[in-house]
């Protein structure tokens, strides 16, 4: 819409015409009070908290529901709406209880800031308030109805934000409540949204509330562990005995690519870092057949001299690595640069949930054709196939879900099931589990491919008129297939497209070469020239066992060793134990797991909120993970990879090229410790500095990787300064190659169920619980 | 799925919930008549009305709470066969509304949305009626009776008692 | 039943069927009903527009929007169906005059119904009813059976090809329905909240389109005002204020009923000749000119016209028409408090100003009344509600500060009375009867 003047407070302001002044006004800096707006979310008109004076208007208007006007005069600061606003939050404090010492949102609270603002500060209440009994909803939401203000944002957000509808308000006037969906508790996705929008402490965390004050937490930034979207969550974290402890999950400042969105896993599945059954010590297993703790010298000894033996004895074809798609892209490279260069094996593989390969071998050399997470927002079009993102990619379930609320976006959506999305989308096609190679047959023209009717041939037509479009497909699509739809996306005008897998770097594990035929940036292993030149070192020619395969070896007695770092393959792909009985089993995790279980020696590892790195999501957008909490006894899986290296008799020098075009401060050095070495990193990065200086610095891995990775070349300053870059994956050396075997295995995950870390969060656990707990009185007529 | 496959309702008022979600634009119009429809047929608004009505016209169980719970007329506990609403606003306050009231505290024996123990009356003040030129007034279920004495209110419990009383529904 | 009354001052416009079994739809015919329609069908759209524009009817619920210029602000085009909606929601305290309109002259709502749709174009309409006219709800369900069964209703209209419709609903005991775009809501199965305005409703209305929406009372004036012309009717009332209407005349006052009085008739009047008097020979106290929102007058103010202006210049409202006459026996804290209960009790507490306000109000109120207040506790009483006026998100907190503000201000020395541990200085054991 073409832009008016108006005037706000003497400023003279331009914004587009219907513009609401609120957001106007937001926009040039000047703040006027809501507790019931919410940007892009909720117009309600109720607390009456954002009026102003307009000018040739008769009374104080909402600026929440005003949009501009050409000429438009504005005041927001007279006394007159002081006083307006002043007098709103008496009425409040009159029933409001004033617990804010014991209150969680003391101290972020909303109203707090506007009664310090408005100076509310005379008590004229005098009546007895109106008290109700705080109520459990979920494990995971609280309501302390007294404190609730009614602003109704947690409706709005539930509604048609979420598209879960569970939140209703019942009864009327003074005696109105916020009501759960099922009388006395909720069923519903357990997001969160409502407590994270609630302005005040009514709606509360069964993870957080009454456990500390926000003042005496620090807030890290830092990417969720949990799936494949890269949301942004920050983690309130505490000094305790054992190291730092992550008290909240939160989305404090919406400044990820996930904007107001975090899903239950994002904020309140980091609870598995504070188990206490973490493995905090080494542990190797005696004749005896059971664990000892040994000290970390001894552990790494004894696995450095074991890997060392094996190697020379038998070479590195006898030796298995795999890897996670939990660690950071810098953790994954020295992963395989340790397996190629130091073990001497191209026997890697890790846990393949979406064929990114086949990805980007169909977009080699076509440049632009990525779509970011942030680009679902914001496509006018989106053909969603296979998948069922409101489980399984919950942000990108927001994302489609306000594009349509916000932008009328049309999204066309084919799948074997009737996912929830269905009902945001302009057409839905339910096609056979197996038809999702014909559709994009029959998408491309062939009308014989699938059985054709009115509405295929009308979802068909549609998609190939939209003259932009963003096609995210699920793990249904690979190899091949991947290819054909990538061919037909590119016979429209402008495609971008996106492939989903699981977990929060799954896409950077195939990035990174954790795979036996491919090296960082899909460089098929017979080509590694530029490699071997960069390393110093040579590197195994033909390509190694992928992850059936060394279990196959392992079976037949043909493998030596196995290191797994991160992953839980014997629980995952179902694996025999007494496969393994004759295989050297390393293992580094941060629980006893059914892999670890089996391991002759296990490290305990850092988790990702525990090290800093980058993290790159399904979607190609790579981001800074930064170190929040700590856990005495653990370390990273970069330092325990280069002090492997060290044991075995590597440089640890020509593993990480640390030293190397140093420009650091060098006062702040602080040497080997690994937690040290990250604080480092933070400190540095605020200062527009890079630190080079440790073996355990994974800045100087990825100085490395963005050297050897074209796609990976991004801005530094971006990406330290907590920005997403998007992956340039038309950059990749991959040559297509004749069929590879397909290996992608989906997690298949809920949205309380994470893979093996999902186990191991209690209240993960508890939601999932108190969703089969029969019911009793059911359970006594049986 | 408007209809049913089996019903808590009787076959008229079933048969006229089948009708009323026609009658509109869209079917949850027929929300509100409903509620107070089916109220008048159970007496209250119980789980399974809610249950019910919420499958009638296609809305989430809790959706139905949330608006029943906004009328003062829809209720989610039993009350009297006859429940006696006295309007005590201003026209009436002014002609001796309250005085009826206490009345038929005295009369019944109960108070303020209680219900007599052998369920035959509750009592209820209610706002404002609409009958204040012919103050004081109350409703016995929907029936109005006016310029009210508490000679005449006992006369109209009486022929309640006695099964006498007029009803309208 | 409600008793009819009558007083030679009356002009029977609106009440002219009333009394003569008009219910019944062939009696109705025969005077003169369902002709108006027809009149309107054959002489058109812009006809009725100006007719109704130059008949200077304002709006009968309380408001008093002139009712020809609404139905012109509807878009004559519109995507979406176009609806008419009668307000039947009588629910302001003191005002009943619907109630005499639904009983006596079920088809006068329903003919204005169909000449409104006419005027914009519409083809289907609602008449609402609050929830405790089920009686009246029986009448007018038959009376729009009874025009279906005439044809009068339905396809082709006394064969104009225009098709249209009516349907009735019930309401459950909600006074904010009767606020018009709660009203819609209440009528879409939702709860009664207001809407978010503008949009207002003759653009974006019921389902979504276009809608007019008028009180019972003006609705039914509508076949009167085109059948002896706007300009006719205009002459009656006063100036700017056209026609009649029916005023409830209630509490202390020797023949209380609803009168059909012209705009702009003296309140006085209305109380001593129309009324009859103050019962039982007492002075006056005060009088709520129009409903219990409306601002009090004191005995010494009421020489005052009863129209929309007239009133507006005594500090008051002409509001839903409902007098209410307060003798001097009458504790005015009892008679704030139990407007402000009222008012609490129907707020339906989407904003802040309202849903907090009027409960602080009716707490501090009650506790002064019982006797335990402090000079204090006054002031912030008008603080209060001086803070609610304006600022909320319907009429529904003015409707409460107003009479509130009203109240403390000419009754200050009452409220003073009850400070301090007192006792309701006009507190009585029992009811003198009223003659």
């Amino acid at each position: 819409m073409a832009d008016v003047t108006f005037t706000v407070d003497g400023k003279k302001l331009t914004a587009p015409a219907g513009t609401l002044l609120i957001d106007a006004c937001k926009a040039a800096g000047i703040e006027i009070p809501a507790f019931c707006y919410y940007p892009k979310l909720s117009v309600q008109a109720a607390c009456r908290m954002c009026v102003v004076r307009i000018e040739k208007m008769p009374k104080l208007q909402t600026a929440c529901t005003t949009p501009v006007t050409e000429g438009m005069v504005v005041a927001t600061e007279t006394d007159e709406v002081k006083q307006a606003r002043k007098a709103t939050i008496e009425l409040l404090l009159g029933n409001h209880p004033l617990d804010c010492p014991v209150c969680d949102a003391g101290g972020e609270c909303e109203l707090q800031d506007m009664t310090f603002k408005y100076g509310a500060a005379e008590s004229k209440y005098v009546e007895i308030k109106q008290h109700r009994e705080e109520q459990q909803w979920s494990p995971v939401v609280y309501f302390d109805r007294p404190r609730c203000i009614l602003c109704y944002r947690c409706v709005t957000v539930c509604g048609p934000g979420m598209d879960v509808w569970a939140l209703a308000i019942e009864n009327r006037g003074v005696h109105a409540v916020i009501a759960p969906n099922e009388q006395d508790h909720l069923n519903c996705e357990e997001c969160g949204m409502c407590i994270d929008l609630c302005p005040v402490g009514a709606l509360t965390s069964g993870t957080y509330r009454y456990k500390t004050r926000p003042w005496e937490m620090n807030h890290v930034a830092t990417v969720c562990t949990h799936c494949g979207d890269g949301c942004k969550t920050t983690l309130g974290v505490r000094s305790v005995n054992d190291g730092v402890e992550i008290i909240r999950g939160d989305n404090r400042d919406k400044s990820g690519m996930n904007g107001d969105f975090l899903c239950n896993k994002g904020r309140y599945a980091f609870d598995f870092a504070n188990r206490t059954d973490r493995l905090t010590k080494p542990l190797i297993r005696q004749p005896d057949g059971k664990f000892a703790e040994v000290n970390w010298d001894h552990a790494l000894d004894f696995a450095g001299k074991k890997l060392h033996e094996i190697r020379e004895a038998k070479g590195g074809q006898s030796i298995g690595v795999i890897g996670s798609n939990r660690t950071t892209n810098e953790e994954a490279y020295l992963l395989q640069k340790f397996a190629r260069t130091v073990l001497g094996t191209n026997n890697i593989d890790h846990h393949r949930t979406a064929d990114y390969v086949s990805f980007a071998a169909a977009l080699k050399g076509k440049a632009a054709h990525t779509a970011s997470l942030r680009d679902t927002a914001t496509a006018p079009a989106i053909l969603l196939l296979g998948n069922n993102p409101t489980d399984q990619h919950p942000a990108l379930a927001w994302n489609l879900r306000s594009n349509v609320r916000l932008n009328r976006a049309r999204i066309y959506i084919a799948n074997h099931s009737e996912i929830k999305l269905r009902r945001q989308a302009k057409a839905f096609l339910e096609i056979p589990q197996d038809g999702y190679a014909s559709l994009v047959q029959y998408l491309a023209g062939n009308d014989g491919a699938i059985a054709a009717n009115d509405s295929t041939a009308a979802f068909r037509d549609a998609i190939r008129k939209e003259e932009s479009l963003v096609i995210v497909f699920g793990s249904e699509y690979r190899g091949r297939d991947i290819q054909a739809l990538v061919d037909f996306g590119l016979s429209l005008p402008n495609t971008k497209f996106a492939a989903l897998g699981d977990y929060a770097n799954s896409r950077g594990a195939a990035d990174m070469g954790l795979l036996p035929d491919l090296l960082p940036g899909y460089v098929p292993v017979g080509d590694a020239a530029h490699f071997t030149e960069e390393y110093g070192a040579a590197m195994p020619p033909t390509a190694g066992l992928d992850l059936l395969q060394m279990f196959d070896a392992a079976q037949r007695g043909d493998l030596s060793a196995l290191y797994i770092v991160g992953s839980n393959p014997v629980s995952r792909y179902g694996v025999d134990p007494a496969s393994l009985k004759n295989t050297f089993l390393v293992v580094q995790d941060m629980f006893m797991t059914e892999t670890a279980a089996l391991a002759d020696v296990i490290f305990p590892a850092a988790n990702l909120y525990e090290k800093s790195g980058t993290v790159t999501n399904t979607f190609g957008d790579i981001q800074l993970a930064k170190k929040a909490a700590d856990k005495a006894g653990v370390r990273t899986d970069f330092e325990l990879i280069v002090r492997l290296a060290d044991r075995m008799g590597s440089d640890p020098k020509r593993l990480v090229p640390f030293g190397r075009g140093v420009y650091a401060d060098m006062g702040q050095s602080r040497g080997a410790q690994s937690g040290e070495a990250d604080r480092h990193a933070v400190w540095l990065a605020a200062n527009h500095l890079e630190p080079k200086l440790s073996p355990f610095d994974p800045f100087a891995t990825l100085d490395e990787i963005q050297r050897l990775v074209p796609s990976y070349n991004v801005s530094r300053l971006e990406l330290l300064a907590g920005m997403d870059q998007q992956e340039k994956l038309d950059l990749v050396q991959i040559q297509p190659t004749a069929s590879r075997r397909d290996l992608v295995l989906p997690a298949e995950d809920t949205l309380f169920t994470s893979g093996t870390l999902g186990r191991y969060s209690d209240m993960l656990k508890a939601i999932v619980e108190s969703r089969t707990t029969p019911n009793p009185a059911e359970t006594a007529a049986d | 799925m408007s209809t049913p496959a089996t019903t808590i309702f009787s076959p008229a008022t079933a048969a006229r919930f089948d009708r009323l979600v026609t009658l509109y634009p869209v079917k949850r119009s027929a929300l509100v008549p409903m509620l107070l429809y089916a109220q008048d047929e159970v007496g209250y608004i119980s789980d399974a009305v809610v249950a019910e009505i919420a499958q009638r016209v296609g809305i989430a169980d809790h959706d139905v709470r949330s608006v029943l719970s906004y009328y003062s007329m829809l209720r989610t506990k039993p009350a009297g066969k006859y429940n006696v609403q006295v309007c005590t606003n201003i026209s009436c306050m002014l002609r001796n509304g309250f005085g009826i009231l206490e009345h038929c505290k005295k009369r019944l024996g109960i108070g303020h949305k209680e219900t007599t123990p052998d369920g035959l009356f509750s009592l209820e003040e209610v706002e404002c009626i609409g009958a204040c030129c012919w103050a004081p007034a109350i409703q016995v279920n929907y029936d109005f009776y006016d310029d009210l004495t508490t000679e005449k209110m006992d006369q109209i419990l009486e022929d309640y008692k006695a099964g006498r009383g007029k009803e309208t529904v | 039943m409600p008793r009819l009354v009558s007083h030679p001052d009356e002009v029977k416009i609106i009440s002219r069927r009333f009394g003569q079994g008009a219910a019944d739809i062939d009696k109705y015919i025969a005077l003169d009903g369902y002709k108006a329609v027809q009149t309107a069908i054959a002489k058109g759209t812009d006809w009725i527009i100006t007719e109704m524009k130059a008949s200077g009817l304002r709006g009968r619920g309380g408001a008093g929007f002139p009712t020809g210029m609404k139905w012109s602000f509807v878009p004559k085009q519109s995507e979406r169906p176009k609806y008419v909606l009668v307000n039947g929601d009588e629910s302001e305290p003191a005002t009943c005059k619907d109630h005499v309109i639904f009983l006596h002259d079920p088809h006068a709502v329903i003919e204005g119904t169909m000449i409104a749709g006419l005027a914009i174009g519409s083809k289907m309409g609602f008449i609402y009813l609050r929830g405790e006219y089920r009686y009246l709800l029986k009448i007018m369900e038959k009376a729009v059976a009874d025009a279906y069964a005439k044809g009068f209703l339905g396809k082709n209209i006394f064969g104009s090809g225009i098709d249209f419709d009516i349907v009735t609903q019930t309401g459950a005991g909600a006074y904010e329905v009767g606020e018009e775009s709660a009203l819609m809501e209440s009528l879409e199965g939702k709860r009664g909240v207001p809407r978010i305005k503008p949009p207002f409703p003759a653009v974006v209305g019921l389902y979504g389109g276009p809608t007019v929406i008028n009180n019972a009372e003006t609705i039914a004036s509508v076949p009167h005002i085109l059948l002896m012309g706007g300009d006719a009717y205009a002459k009656v009332g006063s100036e700017r204020n056209g026609g009649t209407r029916l005023f409830g005349i209630s509490g202390h006052v020797v023949n209380p009923g609803v009168y059909e009085l012209p705009m702009g008739y003296n309140l006085k009047k209305a109380i001593y000749e129309v009324g009859g008097g103050v019962t039982n020979g007492r002075k006056l106290k005060a009088v709520v000119p129009g409903g219990s929102s409306t601002p009090v007058l004191t005995a010494d103010e009421i020489d005052v016209g009863l129209d929309f202006d007239q009133m507006g210049k005594a500090g008051t409202m002409l509001g839903s028409g409902g007098i209410v006459v307060i003798d001097d026996q009458t504790c005015m804290v009892e008679f704030a408090l139990r407007t402000i209960k009222f008012y609490q009790h129907e707020s339906c507490g989407w904003c802040i100003p309202c849903r907090e306000g009027t409960d602080w109000l009716n707490k501090t109120i009650s506790r002064v009344h019982a006797g335990g207040g402090v000079e204090k506790d006054l002031d912030n009483i008008r603080y209060l509600a001086e803070n609610m006026l304006g600022r909320t998100f319907c009429p529904l907190g003015d409707a409460a500060a107003m009479p509130t503000i009203g109240f403390i201000k000419k009754f200050r020395h009452e409220f003073e009375d009850h400070l301090n541990g007192k006792p309701c200085p006009y507190a009585h054991t029992e009811e003198p009867a009223l003659v």
